[in-house]
């Protein structure tokens, strides 16, 4: 769980995925990795039963995702569940995330809120995103995700295998769908009901979101080259 | 076209260059500047000092290469060592910043595990 100056939410987030996971009958490892947060998110953190990762400063999400996928990959966990901090994610689907990995269909798993079955309420340029990257991963890979910004994923230890070598830098999420479609992971999309922030901003803005559209689609070209075997 | 540079600006342009590269000298025996950077600043330093002794060279060159107006020559090397070697520092940037996320990483860890074994 990526963490930047979330100290409203995390205490929620990580209580509910606790106990999504205890209902579930698996081990409540949470991991948290702090981003360099300038907030209380470290002390709110300390009180949690949960592993904290520190970053000295602020390195961006995929960095900060990836030391995660670090930690539990040399812890050896077999499964891996990617949960934003800020509570817009739902704990209680955890299980619907854990499913095709479990029955062994597929590699990685994203919980998609557009999914029929799913919903949340979304801004409008976040939308206008969305379908952008949704658009450009159909030409890159000829296939269709639609939800390729969500960072409610979980995956097996094949695939963080791969994250741990390589993973996006900045906004991961739409780079790490194409890098992960590349290598012949199999990945699949869940339908799941998102929540609105329950504290926090969006890391994106609206000048970034634009630089942020360039830039991942500079980045998605390039994975796509890069692995192409 | 044969005398082409009066001998004012050479005086200039050598005691202007003798300076530079007095500058980069000192920089590496500080060591402020890297050796690797500092070769790329004395070649520079050295074209320009031959430039400014052997005065119709620059003509010479031009002409050879078909260059009808000799100081664009100037410009264009100087345009187009500046771009290179830019690129060469951006390439320079982005292996800093990798192996920065890396180290953070590691301290990241380091300070969990620190913390673990501190614990009774």
């Amino acid at each position: 769980m990526p963490a930047y100056n979330e100290e409203d939410s995390i205490r929620g987030v990580v209580t509910d995925v606790i106990q999504s996971l205890q209902r579930l009958g698996l081990r409540p490892d949470v991991v948290v990795v702090n981003d360099g947060s300038t907030d209380g998110t470290v002390s709110a953190v300390r009180a949690l039963p949960c592993v904290l990762l520190s970053l000295p400063f602020n390195v961006g999400k995929g960095a900060a995702t990836q030391l995660g996928f670090r930690y539990t990959f040399a812890g050896g966990c077999d499964m891996v569940v990617q949960v934003d901090a800020d509570g817009q994610h739902p704990a209680g689907e955890i299980g619907t995330l854990l499913a095709p990995l479990l029955e062994g269909s597929a590699d990685v798993v994203i919980g998609s809120r557009f999914l029929a079955g799913g919903g949340s309420r979304s801004t409008f340029g976040r939308r206008i995103g969305i379908r952008y990257f949704n658009a450009l991963q159909e030409l890159l890979l000829g296939r269709r995700f639609t939800d390729s910004t969500s960072g409610f994923r979980a995956m097996n230890r094949k695939a963080l295998a791969l994250c741990i070598e390589e993973y996006p830098d900045q906004y991961p999420e739409p780079e790490a769908i194409v890098m992960f479609t590349r290598r012949n992971l199999r990945v699949a999309e869940v339908a799941v009901h998102m929540n609105e922030r329950s504290g926090g901003r969006s890391s994106i803005g609206m000048l970034g979101g634009l630089l942020y559209l360039f830039r991942s689609t500079l980045a998605m070209l390039v994975t796509a080259l890069r692995t192409h075997t | 076209m044969d005398i082409v540079v009066p001998l004012r600006i050479q005086i200039l342009s050598i005691i202007g260059s003798v300076f530079f590269l007095m500058l980069i000298g000192r920089l590496i025996l500080k060591g402020k500047l890297r050796e690797e950077y500092a070769v790329i600043w004395v070649a520079c330093t050295v074209v320009l000092l031959v430039l400014s002794f052997w005065r119709a060279g620059l003509e010479r060159i031009a002409a050879l290469l078909g260059v009808f107006y000799a100081p664009s020559l100037i410009f264009l090397a100087a345009l187009f060592g500046i771009v290179v070697f830019l690129v060469h520092l951006s390439v320079v940037a982005t292996r800093l910043e990798h192996q920065n996320r890396l180290l953070a990483q590691e301290i990241a860890l380091l300070r969990n595990e620190l913390r673990e074994s501190q614990k009774p």
